[in-house]
């Protein structure tokens, strides 16, 4: 049996054979045709096809979706498409003044405005983007006479496994027969999540590293409340998660109902639970689900995928956006964390032997003072009237921290000077997740004003092991003991010079480690929205006695084994 | 020819639904329509036009211009407003 790590973005458990859809992504080469006349008729056809195609979808969306569900719409912005007089008009002088074939007139115009809203620097106008390629290639299917259905034929229901997923695939499989869907790539925010969790399908996304493994046929359990995903599990494996799987969606239902409410201990101590989130979208998932601020705002989709940094002017939209769901709430913010792995070609990271060991996460931020001022600039000017706290991710010294800080001092300066508002009242913390950085915690702890651990890099950091590297699975577990006792080094340096620590890697979200954290002192749980409902009915089982017993005795503990085992009892 | 200037106050601007629903409306009336991100300096793009819309790219409190040429001029620039009060009916 194999064990994979994806990113959890639909809740539920499902355990079947796997099937891979393969979607054809249909290029068209420039070409000209005879007769206009005969494109334009052929044209006109398939999108008409297209239209009642679109219907038909829409009303299967529509029954499948859960009541309330408006995402459906989308196929409706589809529909407006293959009639939208502006595309329609440029695809009519392709045909009949470049006498284009009807392919290549639709495939060019649609392929221009695509490229122009995507080059829109906005999160939402890419997705509509890849909305106007979706329904592209519907129309260029139709014309070239590959209506791609063969592939959606699924004999017996199946975990579908795909690159990517449009939300005409993920809507047009037969739902009685997809058991759950993984993808390659994408994030909480693509339309395969936003889908998967209306039609109620389990889905793991960024499962990258292991697609070659996933061969048809083979039997597989994914657990989308972890993200977890086992390769040919074992018959024990099987009966626990098909067990657990009504259970645990009991369970899930009855903690939604209470997740509005704070997470208090059996004995009255009240901890916070926050959501970590990367966008304005996942802004409104993280109050869904409970959320009572943000534990770690992710900059980085700001900075991804474009050739110029972004504005000032520009973050401070984009950061106002998001804030102003959080009304007097805490939202933690992280600065820029990229290294030499992550393409921003304007930040000349050099090409290095091993980016996470080189020029990344604060580093790099000291290393280009504007990207990091101007960030700092939006974030302060963003952040009036809030509960604003930024934090800085990749810290390894003393020296770092002030750095950074120096920079603070001088954009306060600068905005002061120039009469430009800005929050005033901003904490100022740290991530931790390099092991010096925990072991030098008392000395940092004077630097700053609050402590994040960071667990997935700790644990790796700590382990020398990568979480992505298949043939070291499950050696970079943030339960090991080592890690736990630098959490507890952490937590006791921050608390003896009171300052607040929170944690906002994925053991944050994972109830078998609730009670360790809770006894190890833990001030702040940060994590996916979606896994808030659980772990606040989790806190709500223990006292602070327990959970410090607990604690102390998982510390003890000399493996990672030991530890689960250990723990598996107070699930 | 009658016009209006007016803020965008819906969250994620004019974007996804409030686009289409914004689209939809225009195509109601006879009127030729167009409509420019004023805060963005834009061009005047057709409004009935779904791409057009998504390329001036109207974000949250962006104030755009509307302007209607034709017989139900009127009627359509009042629809339209309304439909922006009313944010999109969201």
């Amino acid at each position: 049996m194999k064990t994979f790590q994806g990113v959890g973005i639909s809740a539920g458990v499902a355990v079947g054979p796997i099937f891979r859809y393969e979607s054809q992504v249909i290029v068209v080469q420039e070409a000209i045709a005879k007769d206009p006349d005969i494109e334009n008729k052929r044209l006109q056809a398939a999108l008409q096809q297209a239209g009642t195609d679109l219907e038909n979808l829409l009303q299967k969306a529509r029954v499948e979706l859960k009541t309330g569900s408006n995402e459906a719409d989308i196929f409706e912005a589809h529909a407006m498409l293959l009639t939208d007089p502006d595309l329609l008009d440029q695809v009519h002088d392709a045909l009949y003044g470049k006498h284009y074939t009807a392919e290549f007139a639709w495939y060019e115009a649609t392929e221009y405005y695509a490229g122009i809203i995507a080059a829109m620097d906005s999160e939402y106008l890419a997705a509509r983007s890849a909305d106007i390629k979706d329904v592209a290639q519907r129309v260029l299917r139709l014309l070239v006479g590959n209506n791609n259905a063969a592939s959606k034929n699924i004999s017996i229901p199946s975990i579908v496994v795909a690159d990517e997923l449009t939300p005409s695939d993920t809507v047009s499989f037969d739902k009685a027969k997809v058991l759950a869907f993984c993808t390659r790539s994408g994030g909480p925010t693509s339309h395969v999540a936003i889908l998967s969790k209306a039609l109620g399908i389990p889905a793991i996304v960024g499962i990258g590293p292991w697609m070659d493994e996933l061969t048809p046929g083979i039997e597989a359990v994914v657990d989308g409340f972890t993200g977890k995903m086992f390769l040919n599990p074992d018959e024990a494996t099987i009966k626990k998660f098909k067990e657990t799987s009504s259970l645990y969606e009991e369970s899930f239902r009855k903690a939604m109902e209470k997740t509005h409410e704070h997470a208090i201990t059996k004995d009255g101590t009240k901890i916070e639970v926050v959501a970590n989130i990367g966008g304005v979208e996942d802004a409104k998932s993280a109050i869904e689900f409970g959320a009572e601020g943000v534990g770690l705002l992710r900059t980085e989709f700001i900075f991804l995928e474009r050739e110029t940094p972004p504005t000032e002017q520009e973050q401070v939209d984009i950061y106002s956006k998001i804030f102003s769901h959080f009304g007097k709430n805490p939202i933690v913010t992280r600065t820029l964390d990229i290294g030499g792995d992550k393409p921003a070609n304007y930040l000349k990271i050099p090409e290095e032997m091993n980016p996470f060991l080189g020029l990344r996460g604060t580093r790099l931020a000291l290393a280009r003072p504007e990207v990091f001022k101007t960030q700092l600039r939006a974030l302060m000017r963003a952040g009036i009237g809030y509960n604003l706290k930024v934090m800085f991710p990749m810290i390894g010294t003393v020296q770092e921290v002030r750095s950074a800080m120096d920079h603070v001092r001088k954009v306060k300066v600068d905005l002061a000077s120039e009469g430009v508002p800005f929050e005033e009242n901003i904490e100022w913390g740290i991530m931790i997740e390099i092991p010096s950085a925990a072991v030098m915690a008392d000395a940092l702890a004077k630097e700053v004003d609050f402590f994040s651990i960071g667990t997935n890099d700790l644990s790796q950091y700590t382990l020398a092991a990568d979480r992505g590297n298949t043939n070291v699975v499950g050696v970079a577990d943030a339960l090991d003991p080592a890690v736990l006792r630098l959490i507890k080094m952490v937590i006791d340096a921050a608390h003896a010079n009171k300052r607040w620590v929170g944690l906002c890697g994925e053991l944050a979200g994972d109830g078998l480690a609730t009670p360790v954290l809770l006894g190890l002192g833990l001030d702040e749980f940060s994590m996916n929205p979606r896994a808030i409902p659980l772990v606040k009915q989790h806190i709500r089982k223990f006292t602070m006695n327990t959970a410090c017993e607990i604690a102390e005795h998982a510390i003890s503990l000399p493996t990672t084994a030991d530890v689960r085992y250990y723990l598996k009892s107070f699930l | 020819m009658e016009s209006l200037t007016i803020k965008v106050i819906n969250q994620v601007g004019l974007h996804a639904r409030p686009a289409a629903s914004f689209v939809k409306k225009a195509q109601s009336f006879a009127s030729q329509i167009l409509i420019e991100n004023v805060s963005k300096r834009s061009e005047k793009v057709n409004a009935k036009s779904f791409v057009k819309i998504l390329s001036i790219a109207v974000d949250h409190d962006n104030d755009i211009r509307i302007t209607a040429d034709g017989d139900d001029a009127v009627q359509a620039i009042q629809g339209l407003k309304e439909l922006v009060d009313a944010n999109f009916g969201e």
